[in-house]
């Protein structure tokens, strides 16, 4: 099925806006209609905006998620030092200064997302587009190993954390087996070492995330019209130049896609690192999704610092999302 | 699909153009070679994986895993479906997916229709608020969405913990909202791809905008539904963040989350926890076999859009 055939049959855009105004509806018509748009939209605004909205606001309280917050209440010293006040409190930007100038586990944090990000890019995402590469130009067996690669995309990442703990153990693993480092003195810790673990982890991530790539890039290979590089053949073109400059550039709009799902990825990554680490947090495998989720699921709960890490997150993420929204929005919001 | 489609004037242009026509047969070659080795490298855990599930974790103990086998059992599978409940989790995974991926298509395909058939202001707006809302990280929502469900109380007969919060309902409300997006997106890409002149033919005769709905457009838009069927089972099924998150009783957990559950109880038990874990794969691989194309359809209409 591929969504560009039944695209050319798609009417002159001038013309279905005229017809679409034609259409006149009745009172049951638009009821049916506000019905149809309504509820849905009622559920996004209700479980997805306006909780990442009021983390923003969240992020400026002293919270513990029991009783009521007060946005405009400052927070005093607690009558008692020590006791938690009952009531969360106005504590204006406290939480982020105590995120960027007092919490040991943000920067690192940072830190590995953004090697996250940059593996991703460097590492994932070139290696699956060479996969797609390869298996559009049709060698043979490609149907296989496109099933093969494309495996680990259908499972869990938390299974894959658990089959990847299998060949990383330090005691009866493959790789320590192989290496023949399975003694008690001389075990290498893969998921352990915090210098260590972050790669270990990033390429189980990889093993993932190329499969993932490549089916998305294959999509965007088969919709070039085959005419663009039969005529690169025709001139003489090798088959890198045909890619690189015929082919490459044509495909803007899946680049921007790859592009957007690389850096989403990169800041959702939280499976499996809370599947290595069984729940419990490992030094070396800090992440920003996993500091948010250990406010919650952990034993203290600080709505409010936990909605500043939430929020920090989504500064971030609006770059990629606005990138592709305007990229796949600007052609339409045109008359 | 294309290159093996390949015209017969390219075929033929193909041994003319000589000088490049060593290279590109040794480019085939290591192409081939780097396709095989990356094939075998992507198996290797998987094999593995399901080599140490089959093997009774004394002997692994004592020989580790890389050796050669003296038993293979199925031991640990049926010990982990029985002494770890996997059936109990099976059904809660089967209980939240089923109603959310339903659940989801059906709103989903209302607001494309709207969206792509009637001309109104706010179009592009609420596809926008949509699709955005399906590119954010969950742990953005999570904070205020805990406290939400802790507040919304619900009839005994929808959630035995009487709140949101530790009940299916709210796994699969939260699951369905925030796939709405992504299937509002590609399901109106898909539906702008359908004439119009067929609803203006149903127009004439006096149908109903209800009936254009049910009765035209959707009926059209089959091939997509399947295959964001397919993929929305897939990730709802594999979700683990809004069940570590949501759920706080175990019991209640789908397969996947369970894991986690899981991994403490056979602490021990490496072999265990992988048979457990391959098992809880099956569902999923099952879609990978039968319904693969499906799948990549799926993910092909969300990234290509026309």
């Amino acid at each position: 099925m591929s969504s560009s055939s039944p695209e050319q049959v798609r009417l002159p855009v001038a013309k279905r806006r005229r017809r679409r105004r034609s259409i006149t509806l009745t009172r049951r018509d638009k009821l049916v209609a506000t019905l149809l748009v309504g509820v849905p939209l009622l559920l996004d605004l209700a479980f997805v905006w306006f909780p990442a909205l009021a983390s923003v606001a969240l992020s400026f309280t002293k919270w513990t998620g029991i009783g009521s917050v007060s946005f405009t209440k400052p927070c005093t010293k607690p009558a008692i030092p020590g006791l938690p006040a009952k009531d969360g409190c106005f504590f204006g930007v406290q939480n982020y200064d105590r995120a960027f100038n007092r919490y040991p586990d943000f920067w690192p944090a940072v830190q590995h997302n953004v090697i996250w990000l940059i593996v991703f890019m460097l590492v994932a995402t070139p290696l699956g587009m060479l996969f797609a590469v390869i298996l559009d130009r049709g060698i043979r067996g490609s149907r296989i190993y496109q099933s093969v690669l494309f495996l680990p995309v259908m499972l869990s990442l938390a299974l894959i954390g658990i089959i990847w703990e299998l060949v990383y153990s330090p005691d009866y693993g493959l790789i320590n087996s192989v290496l023949g480092r399975t003694g008690n003195n001389d075990q290498i810790s893969w998921l352990g070492n915090p210098h260590l673990n972050l790669w270990s982890i990033l390429v189980e991530a990889i093993w993932r995330q190329a499969g993932y790539v490549m089916v998305l890039y294959l999509a965007g290979l088969k919709a070039v019209d085959p005419a663009l590089r039969e005529a690169a053949t025709i001139d003489g073109a090798t088959t890198w130049q045909t890619f690189w400059r015929v082919i490459f550039p044509v495909m803007k709009p899946i680049n921007i896609v790859i592009l957007v799902v690389t850096v989403i990825e990169s800041l959702r990554a939280f499976d499996l690192v809370y599947i290595t680490g069984k729940g419990n947090p490992v030094r070396g495998l800090e992440l920003l999704s996993v500091l948010v989720t250990q406010n919650i699921v952990g034993e203290t709960q600080q709505l409010g610092f936990g909605s500043t890490l939430g929020v920090i997150l989504l500064v971030i993420a609006l770059v990629p999302i606005t990138i592709f929204l305007y990229q796949t929005f600007r052609r339409e919001a045109r008359p | 699909m294309s290159a093996t489609l390949a015209s017969p004037a390219a075929a033929a242009a193909r041994p003319v153009t000589s000088p490049g026509g060593g290279r590109r047969k040794a480019g085939r070659i290591s192409a081939q070679v780097f396709m095989l080795a990356a094939a075998i490298l992507w198996l290797t855990p998987i094999v593995f994986a399901v080599y140490v599930s089959l093997r009774p974790e004394k002997e692994t103990n004592r020989l580790g895993y890389v050796s050669i086998a003296h038993t293979l059992t199925l031991s640990n599978f049926t010990t982990a479906w029985k002494q770890g409940e996997m059936w109990r989790f099976f059904l809660n995974s089967v209980w939240i997916t089923l109603p959310a991926v339903v659940l989801t298509l059906a709103l989903a395909s209302g607001v494309a229709f709207v969206v792509s058939r009637l001309s109104f202001r706010f179009n592009i707006a609420l596809l926008i608020l949509f699709t955005a809302g399906n590119l954010l990280p969950q742990q953005v929502l999570i904070m205020p969405l805990y406290r939400i469900y802790n507040d919304i109380h619900l009839p005994s007969f929808l959630s035995d913990s009487g709140l949101m919060y530790d009940s299916r309902f709210g796994l699969i409300a939260i699951n369905v909202s925030f796939q709405l997006g992504f299937c509002v997106f590609v399901l109106s890409n898909y539906m702008k791809t359908i004439p119009i002149d067929i609803d203006e033919a149903a127009i004439v005769d006096g149908a109903s905008l209800w009936l254009r709905y049910w009765r035209i457009v959707l009926p059209l838009c089959r091939p997509a539904m399947a295959a964001l069927a397919t993929l929305l089972t897939t990730w709802i099924y594999n979700d683990f963040f809004w069940a570590i998150t949501l759920i706080s009783t175990g019991n209640k957990r789908p397969i996947t989350s369970a894991l986690a559950n899981l991994q403490g109880q056979f602490v021990t038990n490496q072999n265990m926890i992988a048979a457990a874990a391959l098992m809880a794969a099956v569902p999923t691989l099952v879609v990978y076999v039968l319904l693969q194309k499906q799948f990549i359809a799926g993910l092909s209409l969300g990234s290509t859009k026309g």
